[in-house]
């Protein structure tokens, strides 16, 4: 077994073991905190792909930005622990079932598809980020500019959503 | 040299449990995370086929879906305060009616 195969399954691990806690934990602050886990190890996935780039922004954004989001808000609303009725027990086993088919039939499908693919790759190496910033400022310009009507959009939206009405 | 379908495996079983946790929890706000957690399994993904393909077409669209994954999040949490304010609970069970 190569380092990069050992390192490869360490970090898998967590991952999966991250976000089955994310399912098991019943409180939603521990749920977050396990999804944080989720992204510092896929972090060190996109480092191990060679994406440096990539593995800083799911870091800053990811780690950083969207999770603190997240635990502001549960902190901000007092959540407490959820509750499951009955119904709610029952669609565990069918969703457990859907979940399971269709994890199997996406990795079939494309480890499948992903032969043909390494078969076709030229030399497997990624570019590096200057690449990545000409191809965003060239090829995708448009769609670069779009985001940030997105983004716009969004904090518009967020704050009048938020916002308390005038009594 | 890992090969690349054992990322798009993990890829997919992230997603999986992103789905399963979708289904199976309760509270709004868990539910939003395990949206998360499947777009991060997309991720994976792209990046992935990025690296066997020696393009950096996939590491773009990362970066798209992160800028979308963020307004989503600042749009989808104002949704949830504005529910719990309203509910004054964040089960989704309480949350079966269009009307406010």
């Amino acid at each position: 077994m190569t380092p990069q195969l050992a390192v490869f399954f360490v970090l898998a691990a967590l991952a999966v073991a991250g976000a089955i806690n994310l399912i098991l934990q019943k409180h939603p602050i521990h749920s977050a905190l396990s999804l944080i886990v989720v992204m510092v190890a896929l972090a060190g996935l996109y480092l191990l792909l060679g994406a440096e780039f990539v593995a800083a922004v799911q870091i800053i954004v990811y780690g950083g930005a969207i999770m603190v989001l997240f635990v502001f808000v549960i902190m901000l609303l007092n959540a407490g622990v959820e509750e499951h009725t009955s119904l709610s027990k029952l669609a565990g086993g069918p969703g457990l079932l859907l979940a399971v088919a269709l994890a199997g039939f996406i990795a079939a499908t494309v480890a499948r598809s992903s032969d043909s693919v390494q078969a076709a790759a030229q030399n497997g190496t990624l570019a590096p980020t200057r690449d990545i910033s000409s191809m965003i400022f060239k090829e995708f310009v448009y769609p670069f500019e779009l985001t940030s009507f997105l983004v716009l959009v969004a904090i518009l939206g967020a704050a009048v959503l938020a916002q308390r009405e005038k009594s | 040299m890992v090969p690349t379908s054992y990322y798009i495996i993990l890829s997919a079983v992230l997603f999986g449990l992103g789905v399963f946790a979708f289904i199976f929890k309760r509270n709004i706000i868990t539910m939003f995370m395990s949206i998360e957690l499947m777009l991060n399994a997309v991720n994976l993904a792209f990046v992935a086929f990025s690296q066997a393909l020696g393009k950096p077409d996939g590491q773009v669209f990362v970066l798209f879906v992160v800028v979308v994954a963020a307004a989503e999040a600042a749009v989808g949490l104002g949704i949830i305060i504005l529910i719990a304010r309203n509910r004054q609970s964040l089960n989704v069970e309480r949350v079966d009616l269009l009307k406010l």
